[in-house]
């Protein structure tokens, strides 16, 4: 099947106003009528969950936190970008649409991201107005830093808890419309498979994790906000409750899954420190503004830093990149990191970390300076690590961060399955195959602020409300199913705990469907995942009951989920025989290491279609076409 | 929406108001007693007396801070106990303080002491033979002197004086820097500051008192 | 190293708890605290027992999910350090360690070391916001915002709500929690409209929900991880006091 994104005619930069235009509207007299479940509380289900509750309509809202205020956007450190040229440096609209675009090795859609860097401006004004306090300079305007490589200050910040900030300011909102009314939250829930009747997406099973009780809610429809699936590595950056279990149960139920194998490392984490490891903690990414990387130059050298003198460390991205140096974007940085440690000159336990200096900083800027724009960072690396960066250079190594992939969604966020809307990361839309920085939020916030309140009234506008209440049939039966498999788990009773599995399987993921892929590695990992699965439904071993609050059955629920998705990404990851953003194949490479991008061939958007657990995947195709950009080589040289 | 004096911050704001009114008190009364140093306290008391209406009005107001401060403190502990009603196998404090923790059983133990302190020399039903109204000094005016110095010689009536002068410093270390908190007069930069001189002046109130009857008892001050 | 655990285990809010002995053998001082209980509850399950059941998430120190209260201090002894981000180096070998949950009226224990927080959320939802609608709004540098005082904002919205004030308050207040709100809210020109009417609905609330009064034991700031400091507490009383008017007139 072709598949068609739906994206308006005419320029680029009136698409979205046209598109405006031709949505129906929803009488207000007959908003509350209709009733949208938002699963997840991050940036794009809590900001869509507030402003449709504002709008009128009946809106419940589920997240497994104990608080709509957890969900894992909290945790992005950098910022936020918008194309407000606030510092009269060059910025446009159009310029940050065309370094997302090209940040994305051209596998986005224009339209698409031409829509995010219009919103990005409404959505500073939106968060100042909640009282997001954004670093402010002495004049009392808001300050700006380039970020990631951007070559303009288009970033704004809260210091090095941005996320956590609009976060706050979007759960603001939506606590607001608990309290009035209009939202109805449910925390500690989680979202156990999609209803369909008629082709349309018509509600969902859901775990209460303090009683167990699986219940079901109908609603006219369904807007998943459910994050990315980075926990599939098990070590990764996410929380660790993040899940694509939402995603992926409605993969299930007819949803198409595009992109899965398009995966960001962040290159500027701490080291992994022993087995015991549960999860990864991301440095912000601002650390590379004023930080070198480097390496010892000789393989194998055991001296401390400081005895390394200036002509034997190898200072790689500068090397590489002259005019970009440090500040190369995400995927090149890992990459390179991850070539330096495999020829032997990583550094500390294990020789998986390359050097993040800031030793040149602090000489030319002075101490105070460098602990006034990451002060906090470095007392969390000391934290961790108890080293001081100041006095020695931190140590960092890539980790599995975002994910671009997502369900398949139409220029309206509707996926697949009519009536089910995708926001945020949960969605494949704007970042093609490699996100820059500070863009999450901005996605995450344009999704549920501003797109989802326009597109979902021209759906429900068609529609009758209510028309299928939790009483049909088809919500008992998937109730029976997913008490089925709880009952399944418990019962196995087998020898290996869910998370032996979970690492074992994150173990196949990192070292086949990781940083770098090649056809063999993925091979490996499609025999060795089937097998893992097989295992797992024989061999795991789930605690307590489902009657009660039970973690081990819900991390059992997820990793069953991840086991069967790891499989889905190394075949889109085999089929995808070229190199682009965040997709690197071995096999296809520039002399020099750069990754080698097929537009002939692969200029498309892989969308998956669910054939059975253990059938490969039919996949279908969206071309992408370019009308406003050249597709050039991503140069960052 | 509720009214001032029912809401959590308005009661502590009761409370601050009328402990700093006794406060205020409190350091009026131990200049009034340090005269017992100079010219033997009668001609003070004298003065004092000779303004019944100052003398009624202050105790008629020092009635209403006392019972106001008095009720909101034990609705307020009440309730806080209620706040809290299991206790962590290990206990450990990091900022609180003894006296912060025992402010109902300072106050309680001072609101006690004060019934029989004016029994004692206000209403001086306590040892009657000793009163001052009963007894004229050499000038003709109530013997307070007498009837203090008299009263302190006994050591378990100083005793309990003292014991009382200790709860109430306690009561005051927290109490004083408290109520600036409460009233939002502090800063980052003056909170430690407020919390020394609270603490200060607690203790120089202290010393105040309890000078007279560990005077008295060590024979300084003699009859 | 090796280390003897005493740990609360309830198996619901309406159950007993009580603290049961355990042995975490072992443990490396690179590991997090969280991950030296992981350990514990992977032998829990080898041996067939439950596992221990406790909140966390993140495990970077922002989420606010994680609350354990380990010797007595909410987050255990590293100061400014959530559970997640203490690091096993600050114990020693042979250490016996005693964790257990928030106690306070207003956060039953859900499971073992997990209580509910939702009353937090009512604290917001009362009032903790400014009345924004979606769209709409002015551009962003319309408002002027001295340095110091988005400062300010930014030093009180830093709270994480992980109720580690009210678990370390002897009155089980939610005062400090309350304040940062407040105080962020009303340092900005956005929120002064709606200042007056904040500070009453979310104290108010704040009683409502079994929390209890502030007396000024300062244990909140010492346990807080994130160093919201009182004089937030004193600033929401300045607002309080500013509000008075306005509860006369309603």
């Amino acid at each position: 099947m072709i598949l068609d994104g739906k994206c308006p005619s005419g320029p680029l930069a009136e698409k979205w106003d046209r598109q405006r235009q031709d949505l129906k509207l929803v009488n207000p007299a007959n908003k509350r009528k209709f009733k949208i479940i938002v699963v997840g509380t991050g940036l794009a289900g809590a900001s869509a969950a507030a402003s449709l509750g504002e709008l009128g309509y009946m809106v419940e809202a589920f997240c497994y936190q104990d608080s709509p205020r957890r969900g894992h956007s909290i945790a992005a450190q950098g910022g936020i970008n918008a194309a407000k040229n606030y510092p009269n440096d060059g910025d446009s609209i159009f310029r940050l649409f065309y370094d997302t675009i090209k940040g994305g090795d051209f596998r986005s859609r224009e339209a698409n991201v031409y829509r995010l860097a219009t919103l990005s401006n409404n959505i500073i004004d939106q968060a100042v107005a909640q009282g997001v306090p954004f670093a402010r300079d002495y004049a009392g305007y808001l300050e700006n830093r380039s970020f990631g490589g951007a070559q303009v200050s288009r970033t704004f910040f809260a210091r090095g808890q941005t996320g956590q900030q609009l976060l706050l300011g979007a759960y603001s909102a939506l606590s607001r419309q608990i309290g009035a009314g209009t939202v109805q939250i449910h925390p500690r829930t989680e979202m156990l498979d999609l209803v369909v009747v008629d082709g349309a997406a018509r509600g969902i099973i859901v775990r209460d994790l303090v009683t167990g009780k699986i219940f079901s809610s109908a609603a006219d429809a369904v807007c998943l906000c459910t994050g990315g699936y980075a926990n599939v590595f098990y070590l990764s950056t996410n929380a660790m409750g993040s899940n694509v279990t939402a995603a992926y149960r409605a993969y299930k139920k007819g949803a198409f899954f595009a992109n899965p194998c398009y995966t960001q490392i962040h290159p500027t984490c701490i080291p992994v420190s022993g087995e015991h490891q549960s999860k990864l903690t991301l440095m912000s990414e601002s650390l590379r503004n004023d930080g070198r990387v480097w390496v010892p130059a000789q393989k194998g050298d055991k001296r401390p830093p400081h005895d390394i003198p200036e002509n034997e460390r190898d200072y790689f991205l500068e090397r590489k990149y002259p005019s970009f140096g440090n500040l190369a974007p995400r995927d090149i940085a890992s990459r390179s990191a991850k070539e330096v440690c495999d020829e032997g000159r990583g550094v500390g336990p294990g020789s998986r970390g390359v050097y993040l200096d800031f030793a040149d900083s602090i000489q030319r800027l002075g101490q105070n300076a460098i602990q006034q724009r990451y002060g906090n960072l470095f007392e969390m690396y000391e934290k961790i690590t108890a080293e001081n960066a100041y006095e020695q250079p931190m140590r960092i190594y890539p980790a599995p961060h975002y994910t671009m992939g997502g369900l398949w969604v139409d220029y309206n966020l509707e996926s697949t399955v009519s009536g089910l809307f995708v926001l945020g990361e949960a969605n494949f839309s704007d970042h093609g195959a490699n996100r820059l920085g500070a863009s999450a939020l901005m996605q995450g916030l344009a999704d549920g602020y501003f797109i989802i309140p326009a597109t979902i009234s021209d759906y429900l506008a068609r529609r009758e409300p209510g028309k299928v209440t939790a009483d049909h049939p088809a919500f008992k039966d998937s109730i029976a199913e997913i008490e089925k498999m709880t009952n399944k788990f418990l019962s196995i009773n087998g020898k290996k705990s869910v998370t032996e599995f979970h690492h074992e399987l994150g173990r196949i993921m990192w070292d086949n469907v990781g940083m770098s892929r090649s056809q063999d590695g993925l091979g490996t990992a499609l025999q060795k995942i089937p097998a893992l699965r097989a295992e797992f439904w024989e061999n795991v071993r789930v605690t307590g009951t489902g009657k009660t609050l039970n973690q081990e059955l819900e991390k059992a629920g997820r990793v069953a989920d991840f086991l069967e998705f790891g499989e889905l990404m190394a075949h889109d990851a085999l089929h995808r025989n070229e190199s682009c953003g965040g997709h690197f194949r071995e096999e296809y490479q520039t002399p020099d290491g750069e990754a080698l991008r097929d537009d002939e061939r692969f200029n498309y958007v892989a969308a998956w279609e669910f054939t059975g657990s253990d059938n490969k995947p039919e996949m279908h195709k969206e071309p992408l076409t370019f009308e406003n950009v050249e597709l050039s080589v991503r140069s960052y040289k | 929406m509720q009214s001032f004096f029912n809401s959590t911050v308005g009661k502590k704001i009761l409370m601050a108001v009328t402990g700093q009114a006794m406060v205020f008190f409190v350091i009026i009364h131990v200049i009034g007693n340090s005269t017992i140093f100079v010219d033997g306290l009668n001609g003070y008391a004298e003065r004092l007396h000779s303004l019944p209406v100052l003398v009624w009005l202050t105790r008629l107001i020092m009635l209403a801070v006392i019972s106001t401060h008095v009720f909101f403190s034990i609705q307020l502990t009440l309730e806080n106990w209620k706040s809290k009603p299991e206790k962590y196998a290990v206990q450990k404090h990091l900022r609180s303080t003894f006296a912060s923790r025992n402010m109902i059983w300072s106050g309680l133990i001072i609101g006690l002491f004060l019934i029989y302190h004016l029994m004692h020399f206000t209403f001086q039903i306590i040892s009657p033979d000793l009163a001052a109204a009963n007894n004229l000094d050499a000038l003709g005016r109530p013997d307070v002197a007498h009837m203090v110095i008299s009263g302190f010689q006994n050591f378990f009536i100083a005793l309990i004086y003292i014991s009382a002068l200790v709860a109430l410093v306690l009561h005051l270390i927290h109490g004083i820097q408290s109520s600036v908190q409460t009233i939002g007069l502090n800063n980052d930069r003056t909170l430690p500051l407020i919390i020394t001189s609270g603490a200060i002046a607690a203790i120089v109130l202290f010393i105040g008192y309890v000078s007279i009857p560990t005077s008295i008892l060590l024979n300084i001050v003699k009859g | 190293m090796n280390l003897t655990l005493y740990v609360w285990r309830q198996q619901s809010s309406e159950l007993q708890g009580r603290m049961e002995k355990y042995y975490a053998q072992g443990i490396s001082p690179d590991m997090s605290f969280l991950e030296m209980l992981d350990m514990v509850n992977e032998d829990l399950i080898k041996n067939n027992a439950e596992p221990i059941a406790f909140d966390h998430d993140c495990r970077e120190g922002i989420c606010g999910t994680c609350s354990q209260v380990i010797n007595g201090v909410p987050h255990g002894p590293e100061e400014r350090t959530t559970v997640c981000q203490l690091h096993m180096r600050h114990f020693h070998d042979g250490d016996t360690v005693y964790i257990e949950p928030w106690r306070a009226k207003a956060f039953p224990v859900i499971k073992d070391l997990i209580v509910d927080r939702s009353a937090l959320d009512s604290i917001i939802q009362a009032g903790g916001f400014i009345s924004v609608h979606t769209g709409g709004v002015s551009d962003a540098n319309s408002f002027l915002i001295p340095r110091s005082d988005a400062e300010t904002a930014m030093d009180a919205a830093e709270c994480i709500g992980c109720g580690a004030c009210i678990a370390a308050c002897p009155n089980g207040s939610a005062m400090l929690f309350t304040a940062a709100k407040v105080t962020h809210l009303a340092m900005l020109p956005q929120g002064r409209p709606e200042a007056k009417r904040r500070v009453c609905m979310m104290t108010e609330e704040m009683l409502t929900k079994g929390f209890g009064n502030c007396t000024n034991h300062y244990e909140c700031q010492a346990a807080c991880p994130k160093g919201i400091k009182v004089s937030f507490i004193a600033k929401l009383n300045r607002e309080f006091i500013k509000a008075a008017q306005l509860i006369k007139e309603e």
